[in-house]
């Protein structure tokens, strides 16, 4: 019987680097940025570093794949370095390769980086998928706000929830992160906007409008890991360890079978289940003090809400409407202003979720800082609600 | 010995792009330049994603139905087939689900192609069923006459022995090199001599001598045809030729010019079709195609009673109202809109990997799991409910009644007719697809919405100059 990941590695090191519309810089200098920051945060040399992971999701986005665009930047010579992609849940990736690295015992030390330079696509959004995952010769290319909105009928359909009222409950999630994102430096959307402007923006794909779409952004964040002894061997006491690392990808069955009816996502789900049980959480709603989840649109983390067993099914819009997630709220939700705000540099989104968590549980959060924070739940989610790769972190303090 | 069974007509189809564009609309485009042109009625619109061969598959349906019906040749009679080398016919035989071990043959050069081949096939007595497909796409110079004449749409005819619907008592052709319009391949337009010439000197002189050779051959006074039917003439040409020809009594066929417009080498068999759908059995038939002389054929409506589903009238009232003509010039390639980065994606796809996938592709093969009985597609090695392996038999959705599981219309994604309406598709058979729902018009399209499925351009490859085809789903009427 596995004994699952719980407290195993503790992070000792993390960076991110300001994301945004990052034009005076490449890749390399991101991953710099958050390299750097990490390493200082660890206070170790770059050569304690025993193996690396390197999360980049769209190579053609002037990334390019294999480790080397990795290895090159950070001159990393004669250490395994790996290359992962699993979407929008690459970053959580990495930081599983490189927890699982030193869990095994095979390293001592390990590097989880992620990183994207969506900008450099030339237009906003993400690039057009071509070929490979979905098959082009029968699947239609859709934009991914398309394949998410699919959510909202879903939803409506199931719950008997007015186009309106959805409407609003997804606005309002939106609302929130941009107060959240206007208390973080490292943000790329700064702005507050007002319910009104959210509601009246032009429509993106049926029912999301611009607003219900996140940023996409340029933007690097990285994690160094190591066992709890290790960590304190280099002077660490107050210990960020990893409680869960869980990961469910879809077998095919909701896109091509009629057991799914849109509104939830099943991976999500079957994430979160296994990620509670390794982290031993069996109320989350009173053990999780925030999350960071993969609100690429607003109905995504509004259904994500259910699917983490936050709400219960057919209420997250009313919670949302009531302000449970808010700063102020039960169980604060994107403090740093979610991918919505914060960005959402592919790759990196995974990482820079528990960078949240890992200011947040060392008190050093700044102007959003909570009031004593003991435990945080991340979601990454890759591909579309009917075929996605759902990723859930769980970081605590020891 | 066993007699040789009479051939004729056994069943019909008829598809007509659901999209009617206003004359009206198409005029007031022009008049800044031309503030004299007028426009009547609507003509059929191709979508981007139709052409010869979707509206060929789609008339080929309504014909054959549900039934899979041995079919030992398929002819597509187009003077707009979008291959010039390689078989159109071919895959619309596939599509329509029909056997790999069948002929098949393209056939074209003139507007007579429709009626030629279908008397043709008629004259051969060969017992085995045989499906003649006329389709057009038919496009033409902004604000040509043509632009306003012609429109689009396939009719299908399925020849063999049995129950007939009619059958063909002789035909008559007529070939000279009266060029009344012309267009040489690698051009995109038909150049048309003076309409009065034409009618005057060519369908005037050319097609009565035609006409009375056959009725004299046949030994049928020309009283006793009860309808006749003129195609690829200057408009009101059937009037007069039926003076000339001594048919006043007839009546006249339609010219489809209200809801259709002339579609060339499908138009003798949408007047034929119209006759099947109008005439007592034992009247006679007379169907006139001009052309570089002309093909004149007599038939007699028979006491058969098949009907398609759609037909000419199911067809006629299945249209959806289009008011922009820039739609249909961006349709046409006339407008090259800026459709931003997102229309730079590359649609290269794999040949090796279309033939491997051929069925399931054109045909919208899918499986059936013989362990738990679950109708899936793509139909992948392991069953997507119970993961056994190797289990599944071929089954195709094409036929099949579906409805809406999920659905957004999206703005953002490259698209020549946005928004384009996408979702899962759940079929009553418990199989479901991804798809594009197409001709949604004004319709809400919402989860429950009932939907069939219909053939078509899955993707242009500009590059290469190459198109593909797939299934999409539209709103079930």
């Amino acid at each position: 019987m596995a004994s699952g990941i719980k407290d195993k590695v503790a992070i000792i090191g993390m960076g991110c680097s300001r994301f945004g519309e990052r034009w005076d810089v490449g890749t390399e200098q991101l991953i710099n940025e958050a390299f750097g920051e990490a390493l200082k945060d660890a206070g170790i040399e770059p050569s304690q570093i025993n193996a690396a992971w390197f999360g980049s999701a769209l190579d053609q986005a002037n990334v390019g794949n294999s480790a080397i665009p990795l290895s090159t930047a950070l001159r990393l010579q004669g250490i395994p370095v790996t290359r992962v992609e699993n979407m929008c849940a690459t970053g959580t990736e990495a930081l599983r390769g490189a927890t699982y690295a030193v869990a095994s015992g095979a390293v001592d030390i390990a590097l989880a980086v992620g990183v994207e330079k969506l900008k450099d696509t030339g237009f906003g959004g993400l690039p057009v998928p071509t070929k490979g995952t979905f098959n082009d010769l029968w699947i239609p290319y859709c934009s991914a706000p398309a394949g998410f909105a699919q959510l909202a009928a879903g939803y409506r359909s199931r719950y008997g929830v007015s186009k309106e009222e959805l409407k609003q409950a997804m606005a309002r999630v939106s609302w929130k992160s941009h107060v959240n994102g206007a208390k973080n430096p490292k943000a790329h959307l700064r702005k507050e906007v007002s319910m009104e402007t959210i509601l009246a923006a032009p429509i993106i794909a049926d029912p999301l409008g611009v607003f219900d779409c996140c940023g996409v952004s340029d933007g690097a964040a990285c994690a160094i890991v190591t066992t709890p002894e290790i960590a304190r061997a280099l002077g660490n006491y107050e210990l960020v360890t990893i409680k869960a690392l869980q990961l469910s990808a879809s077998s095919g069955r909701e896109a091509g079978t009629n057991q799914w009816d849109g509104s939830y996502v099943q991976n999500t789900r079957l994430a979160a289940k296994a990620a509670y049980k390794e982290a031993g959480i069996d109320d989350p709603r009173k053990q999780l003090s925030l999350m960071e989840v993969h609100d690429c649109f607003s109905i995504t983390e509004l259904v994500t809400m259910e699917d983490l067993g936050m709400s219960d099914d057919g209420q997250a819009w009313r919670d949302i409407l009531d302000g449970k997630y808010d700063a102020d709220g039960k169980v604060p939700c994107q403090i740093d202003g979610g991918l919505k705000c914060f960005g959402h540099p592919v790759g990196a989104s995974g990482l820079r979720m528990v960078y949240e968590h890992y200011l947040q549980l060392l008190n050093r959060a700044g102007d959003r800082q909570l009031v004593s924070p003991s435990m945080g739940l991340s979601h990454n989610l890759g591909g579309v609600p009917y075929n996605s790769v759902a990723a859930i972190s769980i970081v605590g303090l020891l | 010995m066993t007699a040789i069974k009479p051939v004729g007509i056994k069943a019909y189809g008829v598809f007509l792009p659901r999209l009617r564009i206003a004359r009206s609309a198409i005029a007031q485009a022009h008049s800044w330049a031309f503030p004299s042109m007028r426009g009547k009625g609507h003509k059929a619109l191709c979508s981007w994603d139709e052409d010869s061969i979707t509206l060929a598959v789609e008339a080929g349906r309504d014909c054959l139905g549900d039934q899979s019906e041995a079919v030992s040749r398929v002819i597509l009679a187009s003077t707009t087939a979008p291959f010039a080398d390689l078989q159109n016919a071919s895959i619309v035989a596939t599509a329509l689900g029909l056997p790999g071990q069948i002929s098949c043959t393209d056939v074209g050069g003139s507007t007579r192609a429709g009626l030629g081949a279908l008397i043709s096939e008629l004259s051969n007595q060969d017992q085995s069923q045989r499906l003649v497909l006329a389709s057009e796409r038919r496009s033409a110079k902004p604000a040509s006459a043509q632009e306003m004449n012609y429109g689009s749409g396939a009719v299908a005819m399925l020849v063999g022995e049995g129950e007939l619907l009619a059958s063909c008592l002789g035909s008559e052709s007529l070939s000279v090199p009266f060029i009344d319009h012309y267009r040489m391949n690698g051009q995109d337009y038909d150049y048309y001599a003076e309409e009065r010439w034409i009618r005057d000197e060519g369908v005037s002189k050319l097609v009565p001598a035609t006409a009375a050779a056959l009725l004299k051959r046949l030994d049928i006074k020309a009283a006793d045809v009860a309808w006749f039917g003129l195609s690829g003439a200057p408009k009101g040409s059937d009037k007069l030729l039926s003076r000339k020809l001594g048919v006043e009594s007839a009546s006249l066929l339609d010219d489809f010019q209200e809801g259709v417009g002339d579609i060339g080498a499908a138009h003798s068999l949408l007047q034929l079709a119209d006759a099947l759908e109008k005439a007592q059995p034992g009247q006679l038939i007379l169907l006139a195609a001009f052309g570089q002389g002309c093909d004149v054929a007599l038939f007699r409506k028979e006491a058969g009673q098949r009907k398609p589903a759609r037909g000419i009238r199911g067809a006629l009232a299945e249209g959806i109202e289009e008011t922009s003509y820039l739609k249909m010039l961006s349709f046409e390639g006339e407008l090259n809109v800026d459709w931003g980065p997102r229309a730079e994606v590359d649609t290269k796809a794999s040949i090796a990997q279309q033939y491997r996938s051929h069925e399931q592709i054109l045909a919208f093969t899918g499986g059936q799991c013989q362990h738990c009985g679950s109708v899936q597609f793509p139909s992948l090695p392991n069953c997507v409910n119970c993961g056994v392996a190797d289990s599944q038999v071929p089954l195709s959705l094409a036929n099949q009644r579906a409805k809406v599981a999920t659905v957004s219309a999206d703005w953002l994604q490259y698209y020549p007719a946005p928004p384009l309406y996408v979702g899962l598709v759940q079929f009553d058979n418990g199989a479901r697809v991804l798809m594009e729902m197409v001709d949604v018009g004004k319709q809400d399209l919402d989860v429950g919405t009932p939907l069939k499925m219909v053939f078509r351009v899955k993707a242009n490859d500009k590059l290469r100059g190459y198109r593909r085809y797939f299934w999409k789903a539209t709103p079930a009427l």
